[in-house]
């Protein structure tokens, strides 16, 4: 969290010193003062969604190829930030799971506030009777059957899905606990939805 | 077109639609496979296309040319003036081939504009509209198609079957372009979207929806393919500058203000991109 905020003065800083007839010559602070100036708040959509934070900042600025040590030092930080649940258990129900999975509501300006699914089904296959499915991340079909139902292998999916950025700092996945779209439990009945042995993934 | 020939136009237009939901349904597949067929053929979207293909012999969309080629010749706004001067980029009055010769340079205003801005611009300074009026509500709903939405699909109907021209010539142009690249891969937000999330791969979906890479200048077309489209969820005509809205909303940032400069650049990002490539004319969306 503190380099986060580091480079979101930084990436601050850095814009407001080349302001705009500075910028000229610079596609990318052009691109970035002229978000700023179209952009307005709409519904739940609020302007300061504009401004990149450290992880954002360095993806893009690298266009998601960043320096091997700052990369690694980046992801211990966002794995530092990860809440794991207090009793320990990353199980929940992979019924509830289904759901969260389902949905892909959440923070568009036309969602309500708090309203917010995982949208895992749009990039995603997972479980064997939803063939509307996208391909952007991997298949997860069988996630528990091929790569077994240990205890390590619990933590990493809870882990990813609560900050996929925290494994591979320039994922195309939302950081879904980090940014509150899912809380604790929701994140756990993913888990039980692609780890628990009873669940159509691991038929 | 007569008043009767475009009523028997809507009526086939919905007749034909009223049927699709039904059969989507039942042509979809039972299970899917263990592992994932990203590159076996979707059948979904194989089954809309063969829709495309028949609904494109009566396209609703042409209603809207029809429309918008009467609000071209047609004496209107504060100065009772016609849009037959506005140069285009070709010439005051040229409407053949603009469309895929833009977004341009127009030294007149100084600036690079997409041709739904470059409407606007004349409406304004040859009929005299605002453009706060224009941009109140330029997209379209239940109750009303706006102006520009028509003239745009007018203006586009006027290049079918030719290839995208987007000009790099002048230097603020091809500054457009490079800034166009940037807003593509700007990540931010809460979900660390940027355009390039979905567009920056090939042969990648999102649910059913394949998602063409617009990176890539064999493919960027598709950015361009069927648009200014009428979009069968709705049932409503749109254009380029609505999907760019529409696409910052999925993206989970706040709202682009209508015919901007980022669109602007946007549009001329995709459009160099898929220069060299055939444009078919106004189409029917998914």
């Amino acid at each position: 969290m503190r380099i986060d905020r580091a480079f979101v003065l930084g990436a601050a800083a850095a814009a407001l010193a080349v302001g705009l007839p500075a910028s000229a010559g610079d596609p990318g602070a052009e691109a970035a003062a002229m978000i700023k100036r179209d952009f307005k708040p709409r519904g739940i959509a609020t302007i300061d969604r504009l401004n990149q934070d450290g992880v954002q900042s360095l993806c893009n600025r690298t266009h998601d190829k960043p320096p091997k040590e700052i990369a690694e030092r980046l992801e211990k930080d966002q794995l530092a930030g990860v809440q794991w649940p207090a009793d320990g258990k990353l199980l929940g129900d992979w019924k509830a799971g289904e759901q969260v999975a389902q949905s892909g509501r959440g923070f568009t300006w036309s969602d309500k506030a708090g309203v917010t699914g995982g949208s895992c089904y749009n990039c995603h296959q997972i479980g064997p009777n939803e063939t509307s499915f996208g391909t952007i991340g991997p298949s997860l079909y069988q996630f528990g059957k091929i790569r077994g139902y240990g205890a390590d292998i619990q933590k990493y999916a809870y882990g990813k899905i609560y900050n996929a950025k925290a494994y591979n700092l320039c994922s195309l996945m939302p950081r879904f606990g980090h940014v509150g779209a899912l809380t604790g439990k929701e994140i756990r009945d993913l888990v039980a939805l692609l780890m628990d042995p009873s669940s159509p993934v691991n038929k | 077109m007569t008043r009767d020939a475009l009523v028997r136009y809507a009526v086939a237009a919905f007749a034909t639609f009223a049927c699709v939901p039904l059969t989507l349904a039942q042509t979809k597949p039972p299970a899917a496979k263990p592992a994932a067929p990203a590159t076996q053929p979707d059948p979904t979207a194989a089954e809309f296309d063969k829709f495309r293909e028949v609904l494109e012999e009566d396209n609703p969309a042409e209603l809207f040319e029809a429309k918008g080629k009467e609000l071209w010749f047609a004496k209107r706004g504060p100065n009772n003036a016609s849009l037959e001067k506005c140069d285009l980029g070709l010439g005051p009055g040229v409407v053949k081939g603009a469309y895929v010769r833009m977004p341009r340079y127009f030294p007149d205003v100084g600036k690079v504009m997409d041709v739904e801005r470059r409407i606007l611009n004349c409406m304004v300074t040859l009929q005299g509209f605002k453009v706060e009026d224009l941009a109140k509500q330029p997209f379209s709903s239940e109750t009303r198609t706006p102006d520009p939405v028509s003239l745009v699909t007018f203006v586009a109907g006027q290049s079918r079957g030719m290839k995208i021209a987007a000009p790099q010539n002048r230097p603020e142009e091809r500054e457009t372009y490079a800034i166009g690249r940037e807003v593509f891969h700007y990540r931010a937000g809460p979900y660390d979207f940027s355009c390039a999330t979905c567009h920056g791969e090939d042969g990648k979906r999102i649910r059913t929806q394949p998602l063409p890479n617009l990176t890539k200048s064999g493919e960027a077309i598709r950015a361009f393919q069927g648009w200014p489209g009428y979009r069968m969820t709705g049932g409503l005509m749109h254009t380029l500058q609505w999907r760019m809205n529409d696409c910052f909303r999925q993206q989970r940032f706040p709202a682009p203000d209508y015919a901007s400069d980022t669109i602007t650049a946007l549009l001329a990002y995709m459009a160099v991109n898929a220069n060299g490539q055939v444009y078919k004319g106004p189409g029917i969306k998914r």
